[in-house]
């Protein structure tokens, strides 16, 4: 299962098993989306499998993840996604009525994030070789001229931004699938983030690079980008935005919430000319209102992330291994 | 932020830290005894603000650390049997048995659930009334309790199908072992908060009294541990040896009643084996006669199993506070959470795992430049 949860584990099952085997240059840069470049039209590519359960949770179902995961890893290297492929894995004995609903929540998602369901697949296993509903997701999308996001052009003096509140998705998760109450509804940011990244390229099309804190949380997105880049990376923990509700249920759990997930956040590596105005930009759409630059890129530590924590310490943020596992007490 | 913010506060850190820094005129080794707060220690860097004279040394209080590996071994047993529903906290999942953990076993095919509480494992029987279901019933005086209270309420409700693996372990037998050591280093103790709002603090003042050793109980957040410190600290400059609550939103001079007398209840005080370490006498608790039917060890018949540690492994030195974990050789190298030769390494409170993952910057050779202030 820890090969799944996007951290150590996942990295090397790509890095030493699938890369090698499928080889090619563009695979090698382990991108969240392909950039590629066919008939001198750039684009990217990218394609995600969703196994959320519960198939519902407050703020979302796997029909909104299944489209916005993959319009935001296109969004993550620049890309307005168009088009989507979906591909549905039905368990025997789903009920037609569950994945009618499904179906609906994934059209409507597809439609309010402007891209179009182009083909498809369906097929259906054995009850009891599935979790009811799986869906795969591809989908391709244009690069504007002028913008190139990938870790590599990560240098020292860029600022790190936030997009919003971090946690949110993992725990509302938590909180149905393990039967757990926190005291308030905390809904997934579950959402689709091409609009933003629009914004913020429209400032400057010179942003380093994009990234979705989805599993494995902020911590991994940070840790991937510093490894890929090189870079050393500080973040000052007091500004890492968390909501009192997750930064409470991760305490009872035991659970760190820069290493849980999230579905409608991005961090932004930007060089510092340009950091204020696209802070202004990202604050002045609705997904990125509570925007803040966490941190920078320095010449220490290369490929590191180092946490200055709110007492003055510091601290090395690591790489999750796999799933985090609630502690006993 | 309620609760948590309030005691993470920069501006009194910084104050308790100057009445720390200005109290003390000579070297104290002082032992928290519980792996949260060596977490809360190393995370939040309250180790690296203290003054050079205040030495921290991390104590046993690791529950999944301590886990002897017989039990372990007598878990990766059960829950490869067929039939079986082995429920566990997370945490114990990736501790090493002898040759695979738990996560191995569920890979393999084995039951194995996580659960956040063991009345799930209760609920998880009641709808399986056709399977044998195990919870996995470690830790000190804060997780026995509820595991109490779900033995009484399978036998209360009749289920038949749950039983308990137990290795629970106290602490005040082992600060006892800790002191008595030839090689005892620990001039303080920062006791654990959690453990005494179940216990109370009445264990303390003959232990604090016979070893001279000032006890002072400690909560879990920055602002406690440093609390914790300065009181310490206080006491031994002055030369002084008592027993001091600086956890009172949490802990009252009794404990809590209605947990202990579950407790007497449901089981009774043994000898048990500390991994890594040994023996202690009256350090644990075992189902108590009345209960044995709910016995995972006496219902599955694991007897004769035979176990080998590591030889490479010094998490027992760790546990004592006799070595830091990075002084071990294998840290890092041999052993990483990754590959962890012991439970200090895997486990969500082990004293290896916060080295190895909040510190490696400070104890690798690579770049050692200072961290800028941003």
């Amino acid at each position: 299962m820890g090969h799944g949860g996007g951290g150590a584990l996942s990295a090397e099952l790509v890095q030493h098993v699938f890369a090698p085997a499928f080889g090619g240059e563009v695979l090698a840069q382990l991108g969240d989306a392909a950039a590629l470049s066919l008939g001198g039209v750039r684009m990217a590519f990218s394609t995600d499998s969703f196994v959320v359960r519960p198939l519902f949770f407050p703020g979302g179902s796997i029909g909104d993840l299944a489209v916005n995961g993959t319009v935001n890893d296109l969004a993550m290297s620049g890309a307005r996604a168009a088009y989507l492929s979906c591909g549905f894995i039905l368990e025997e004995g789903v009920e037609m009525e569950t994945v009618a609903r499904v179906a609906e929540a994934l059209g409507a998602a597809a439609r309010s994030a402007g891209v179009e369901v182009v083909t498809g697949d369906t097929k259906v296993v054995e009850a009891g070789h599935g979790d009811g509903i799986f869906i795969n997701t591809a989908g391709i999308g244009l690069i504007p001229a002028g913008v190139d996001l990938r870790p590599q052009r990560v240098v020292p003096g860029d600022v790190v931004i936030v997009s919003g509140a971090i946690g949110v998705h993992g725990v509302a998760i938590m909180s149905v699938r393990e039967g757990l109450e926190f005291g308030v509804e905390i809904e997934s940011d579950c959402a689709a983030l091409g609009g933003l990244v629009d914004a913020m390229l429209a400032v400057t099309p010179d942003v380093h690079v994009l990234r979705d804190p989805t599993r494995g949380g902020l911590a991994a997105a940070l840790n991937e980008i510093a490894v890929a880049s090189g870079a050393g990376v500080v973040i000052r923990e007091r500004d890492v935005p968390v909501p009192p509700a997750v930064a409470n249920a991760c305490a009872v759990l035991g659970l760190d919430p820069m290493y849980v997930a999230n579905e409608g956040k991005l961090v932004a590596f930007v060089p510092r000319e340009h950091a204020d105005a696209v802070l202004d930009a990202m604050r002045a759409h609705p997904l990125g209102a509570e925007s803040r630059i966490i941190g920078e890129v320095v010449d220490a530590h290369p490929g590191m992330v180092v946490a200055r924590t709110g007492l003055g310490g510091t601290r090395v943020v690591d790489l999750p291994i796999g799933e985090q596992l609630p502690r006993i007490c | 932020m309620k609760y948590i913010d309030e005691f993470q506060d920069p501006d009194l850190a910084r104050r308790l830290l100057d009445d720390i820094h200005s109290t003390v005129t000579r070297p104290w080794a002082l032992m928290e005894v519980c792996g949260g707060q060596t977490h809360t220690i190393i995370r939040h860097g309250i180790d690296q603000l203290l003054p050079d004279q205040v030495e921290l040394i991390h104590g046993p209080g690791c529950p999944v650390c301590v886990t002897p590996l017989e039990v372990i071994d007598k878990a990766l047993e059960i829950a490869s049997r067929p039939g079986v529903i082995f429920c566990s906290f997370g945490d114990m999942l990736r501790v090493p048995g002898t040759g695979r953990d738990l996560f191995q076993v569920r890979g393999a095919g084995g039951d194995v659930r996580v659960v956040y509480s063991p009345l799930d494992a209760l609920r998880i029987a009641q709808q399986n009334p056709d399977r044998q279901v195990v919870f996995f019933g470690i830790g000190f005086e804060t997780t026995a309790p509820p595991n109490a209270m779900t033995v009484y309420q399978a036998r209360k409700l009749g289920i038949p199908n749950f039983s308990l693996l137990v290795s629970h372990v106290r602490v005040p037998p082992a600060i006892e072992a800790i002191m008595q050591s030839p090689t005892c280093r620990v001039q303080g103790f920062l006791a654990a908060g959690h453990v005494c709002s179940v216990m109370g603090v009445g264990e303390y003042p003959e232990l604090a009294e016979r070893y001279r050793v000032p006890i002072v109980v400690t909560g879990f957040e920055p602002l406690d541990i440093l609390e914790g410190v300065r009181r310490t600290v206080a006491q031994l400059e002055r030369g002084e040896h008592t027993v001091d609550n600086a956890y009172p939103r949490a802990v009252r001079p009794e404990g809590n009643p209605a947990a202990r007398a579950m407790l007497e209840d449901v089981f009774e005080v043994t000898d048990r084996a500390w991994r890594g370490i040994g023996v202690i006498p009256d350090s644990g608790w075992r189902l108590s006669p009345k209960y044995r039917e709910y016995d995972a060890e006496y219902r599955f018949s694991v007897d004769g199993i035979q176990t080998r540690e590591p030889a490479a492994c010094r998490s027992g030195e760790v546990l004592q506070g006799l070595l830091k974990p990075h002084e071990c050789e294998a840290f890092g190298t041999l052993c990483t959470p990754r590959t962890p030769l012991g439970a200090t390494m895997v486990s969500s409170e082990g004293a290896c795992a916060a080295y190895y993952l909040y510190r490696r910057l400070d104890l690798t050779p690579a770049p050692r430049e200072a961290t800028p202030v941003v």
